[in-house]
């Protein structure tokens, strides 16, 4: 085979491949994302209809209820209020008054049924019950060298 | 005072790398021996600076020093003396401080097992890390100091974050730091090549084991946070395509490549300008790694505390090392010579068509990563780009992978024939054919997916037990023969791993009173009830499952779900029971009502040859890097490498 | 044209991609609250239990309400700011002092210096709530018609303040 040949192989080979991979990544792209929109967008109808999403916000104070293993709580951005159902364990971040993110489609009812539920915590912040664990520890550490 | 002492030592330590990155480069352009001979001095003034440094901020860990910022938000006394220690890459200046110094310690060891190359390669090798290390020591001291003071001093510490406190967590960052920074090494020399116009079969020989050792580390660094994942963070999940993850993953795609192409080079002297790029490209993708985790850009599960001054500075690092040395890379490459011809079919196109599916891979996880950053960019909303996408994506690309990786190191170099090669795979096409049909059925429905997974990871092995049996008849094979086979076991353990748990796994979320049982994949779980049990610094409501197989009692669990005394968020302990062809998992939900919990419980089978297959890889590497021609006196490869240009001119 | 720029073309657009990033910021749940009226509340002062707070006391004014606590070691890192910006009178500033003890509390502002015109006092954190407090420090920018102009999540930095805060007070105060 003549080096021109090769060449040409070569290229049009990496092409083809490069073709391919595109191909997959925009149709897996296509169908794999999922925005992420606020409880008031929700309220003002702006909601991908059908479609998978992400709702974040604070999770409502007093609004965790337990039906066996369905967790119903409302994710707020303190104007609007989502209501939310999930089968199945919280992340161990997650709590009341705390952020958190649902995954998932929002049914006729107005419900989202999550599919997933993330919980975030920044480590720059304090929540204030660690203050309250701290002093707890400071208290037992005495306790200890009494 | 001893703090104040550590954030001196790191002063001194930028003024030693600026000359370390500054004189020796200038002497080896201008051929001034003395400046080069500073370059081996000045490492070792900056390494011993920089470990200084480190031990100081061990010290005030060590000593509850409180009145240290840093070591008030991530310690206290409560905190068990090993997680005090660990503590130190706790946080984001830690972490930093960590990496310069592995940084410098990797210089040291270049200058120490570098006493066969010339020096003027050596003291340019240095001078490039000198730089390198400059820069983030400025970052360090400018942005992120861990010996700034708290005064006056608090009287107890914020404590680690509790998702830290565990063994694999100890050793997780340091060993990923060790990959990532081990990438330098292989940038620098590159650096060095083009800077002294040498790009070489030496070279590539030089570079090969430090860049086959730093792709060991990240190996080892990966597979590790991926099994702490799966133990820890109690979700049965072993890799989310998270961006912190995939900021490791894209490196280790890209250094994959370089291992490979590295061989094309020393071996044929093909290849060299792609060699490089792929050189300095691994370890832009460590620094891009290091800023998307740090800078925040992109939200991950893995919450770090960002802060935007620091992610501008890191950028701007990142800027003008990658830019200069792609700058150099454009105006040197042109010039350099295009080493061995090769055919079509030949083992140099099999590790083209590597490198290629390798860097595409690599480019698909960089785009689904940057993807959500895009549409942000351009204001159309704020999106997540699911794992979905990734397993649609890169699976399908690595599969042709797969298939070469066999027939790869029967090909000859220069030019091969496709009859010899098909002639000495068939028994292994023919084992792959038939596990594929059968292996599914023993371990339960059939599933095309599966089914192709085993073939080709049969084929990849059965391939190397071929090519053992054909090498021992002509003599006996070279540590890096080894290496490469072992690596290459490993990745078709890592396919059974995968394919076997993302196919037969079973999981159920389910509501459980003492003494009631569940069933996944034939093991049943009975539920003995949860009392109090009290850790150094948590107290913890401790399950008792009773595992029990075909009614024979197997042992007994005991998940955890823990209290921090120093944090409000509960952390789940996974209890797993392991096992070669399976793992069982039980983790505790909530306590719901009367004594009834929530109760998570997995059946993962082959979910450890996913580690055990990362292992291997690893294992190979390291047999590799030890081979012994890489210990060869200089003027042996000179020669060699004199004989090879004469026959290639 | 060098092919071998191909790479640098790449790297260019890459960068200019992360840099245009680093101004978003993807972190931030987009605050409902601005644009809309401070929610009111009444709580007691902190160095007086037997006096109340309430937002519509400050009405006609432009003021800075910053939420903070003893506990709170971000909190140290922006209170020098605050006791600077405090001194240059630009705006009264009113602390909310989140989930702490009182003792605590008062002390916390003797030590390192009180720039509140005065401080509530917000024991259980419910006030935090509904100004949608997610950790401590945050801080509200609010109108002479009590509507919330400016959050800042996390402590304040010279640039937000200079930037930011003492612009957009300056254009209120008019």
């Amino acid at each position: 085979m003549k080096p021109r040949h090769k060449r040409i192989a070569l290229i049009g080979g990496g092409l083809a491949a490069l073709g391919i991979a595109a191909a997959l990544v925009l149709n897996a792209l296509n169908s794999n994302i999922a925005f992420f929109v606020t409880p008031t967008e929700i309220a003002e109808g702006k909601a991908p209809q059908g479609k998978t999403f992400r709702v974040g916000g604070m999770v409502k104070e007093g609004s965790l209820r337990r039906d066996n293993l369905t967790v119903h709580f409302v994710i707020t951005d303190t104007a609007k209020e989502v209501p939310v159902a999930y089968t199945g364990i919280l992340p161990d971040l997650f709590m009341e008054g705390k952020g958190a993110v649902a995954q998932g489609r929002i049914g006729a009812d107005g419900v989202f049924a999550a599919s997933e539920v993330l919980a975030k915590h920044d480590e720059n912040y304090m929540p204030p019950e660690a203050q309250h664990a701290v002093d707890q520890a400071q208290k037992t550490g005495q306790t200890l060298k009494q | 005072m001893i703090p104040e002492l550590g954030h001196f030592a790191l002063m001194l330590a930028l003024l030693v790398t600026l000359v370390q990155g500054v004189l020796p480069l200038l002497g080896a352009q201008r051929n001034q021996p003395q400046w080069v001979a500073l370059a081996r001095p000045a490492t070792a003034a900056a390494f011993l600076l920089v470990l200084f440094s480190f031990l100081v901020l061990t010290w005030s860990f060590y000593s509850n020093d409180f009145s240290v910022e840093y070591v008030a938000q991530h310690s206290n006394t409560q905190l068990p003396t090993l997680y005090r220690i660990s503590a130190v890459w706790g946080g984001h200046e830690g972490s930093l401080l960590l990496w310069v110094l592995m940084l410098t310690g990797w210089a040291q060891a270049v200058a120490l097992f570098s006493r066969r190359l010339p020096e003027a390669m050596v003291a340019r090798v240095l001078g490039v890390l000198g730089l390198v290390t400059f820069g983030l020591l400025a970052f360090v001291l400018l942005t992120s100091s861990p010996f700034e003071r708290l005064l006056p001093a608090v009287e107890e510490g914020r404590s680690l974050n509790p998702l830290l406190q565990d063994p694999g967590l100890v050793f997780h960052p340091p060993l990923l730091y060790m990959g990532y920074v081990g990438m330098s090494v292989a940038f620098a020399f590159a650096i060095a090549a083009l800077l002294a116009g040498q790009l070489d079969a030496a070279w590539a020989r030089w570079s090969r084991p430090w860049t086959t050792v730093a792709w060991v580390f990240l190996t080892l660094g990966i597979a590790l946070g991926s099994w702490w994942a799966y133990y820890e963070l109690g979700w049965g999940g072993w890799w989310f395509w998270d961006p912190v993850e995939n900021a490791s993953f894209m490196p280790w795609l890209v250094a994959t490549a370089l291992i490979h192409s590295l061989a094309v080079t020393e071996k044929r002297g093909s290849f060299k300008n792609w060699t490089v790029l792929l050189a300095i490209a691994a370890f832009s993708l460590s620094l891009l790694g290091t800023f998307l985790v740090r800078s925040g850009v992109l939200t991950s599960v893995h919450a770090f505390a960002t802060d935007p001054r620091r992610g501008i500075f890191i950028l701007i690092l990142l800027a003008i090392v990658v830019g200069s040395s792609l700058l150099l890379f454009a105006a040197r490459a042109p010039k350099v010579s295009l080493g061995g011809r090769f055919a079509l079919l030949s083992r140099e196109t099999l590790l083209l068509v590597n490198n290629v599916l390798l860097v595409v891979a690599c480019g698909a996880v960089l785009l689904g990563t940057l993807y959500p950053l895009l549409i942000d960019a351009l204001g159309m909303g704020k999106l997540s780009v699911g794992p979905p996408y990734f397993n649609a994506v890169f699976v399908p690309i690595m599969l042709p992978l797969l298939v070469l990786v066999a027939a790869g190191p029967i090909a000859r170099w220069k030019h091969a024939e496709i009859g010899p090669i098909l002639r000495r795979l068939w028994p292994a096409a023919l084992a792959a054919v038939l596990a594929g049909a059968g292996l599914p059925l023993l371990a339960g429905e059939w599933h095309a997916y599966v089914a192709l997974a085993l073939a080709l990871a049969v084929w990849i092995a059965a391939a190397i037990v071929l090519q053992t049996v054909e090498r021992f008849k002509t003599g006996k094979p070279t540590a890096s023969w080894w290496g490469m086979q072992i690596a290459h076991c490993g990745l078709a353990a890592f396919v059974v791993g995968v394919a076997m748990v993302s196919t037969y796994e079973e999981e159920r979320d389910v509501r459980m009173s003492p003494g009631e049982t569940v069933t996944v994949g034939g093991h049943t779980f009975k539920f003995l009830g949860v009392h109090d049990v009290r850790g150094p610094n948590y107290v913890a409501a401790r399950g008792s499952f009773e595992l029990t197989k075909d009614g024979k009692p197997l042992r007994t669990l005991y998940p955890e779900k823990r209290n921090y005394d120093t944090s409000a968020m509960p952390m789940t302990e996974a209890a797993i029971d392991a096992g070669l062809t399976r793992d069982v998992y039980v983790s505790l939900g909530e306590p719901l009502e009367g004594e009834a919990w929530a109760v998570r419980v997995y059946f993962k089978p082959f979910v450890d040859w996913i580690w055990g297959g990362c292992l291997l890889m690893s294992l190979g590497g390291l047999l590799a890097a030890a081979d012994r021609r890489y210990r060869i006196r200089v003027k042996q490869s000179a020669a060699a490498t004199a004989a090879a240009a004469g026959a290639t001119a | 044209m060098n092919k071998f720029l191909l790479p640098l073309g790449i790297f260019i657009v890459l960068v200019a991609l992360l840099a245009v990033g680093l101004n978003l910021n993807p972190r931030e749940v987009p605050s409902p609250l601005i644009g809309k009226p401070a929610p009111d509340f009444s709580v007691p002062r902190l160095h007086a239990a037997d006096q109340s707070f309430s937002p519509k006391e400050m009405l006609g004014k432009v003021w800075l309400f910053n939420v903070w606590a003893s506990w709170c070691v971000s909190c140290r890192e922006e209170h020098p700011l605050l006791v600077e910006f405090g001194k240059t009178g630009t705006v009264p500033i009113v602390g909310l002092n989140y989930k702490d003890k009182r003792e605590d509390g008062q002390r916390w502002l003797a030590r390192f210096g009180d720039p509140y015109l005065l401080s509530a006092y917000d024991a259980d954190g419910r006030v935090g709530i509904n100004y949608g407090v997610y950790g401590v420090p945050e801080t509200y920018l609010i109108d002479k018609q009590g509507v919330i102009r400016f959050k800042q999540i996390g402590p304040i930095t010279p640039e937000v303040l200079q930037n930011k805060i003492i612009p957009l007070a300056q254009e209120l105060n008019k």
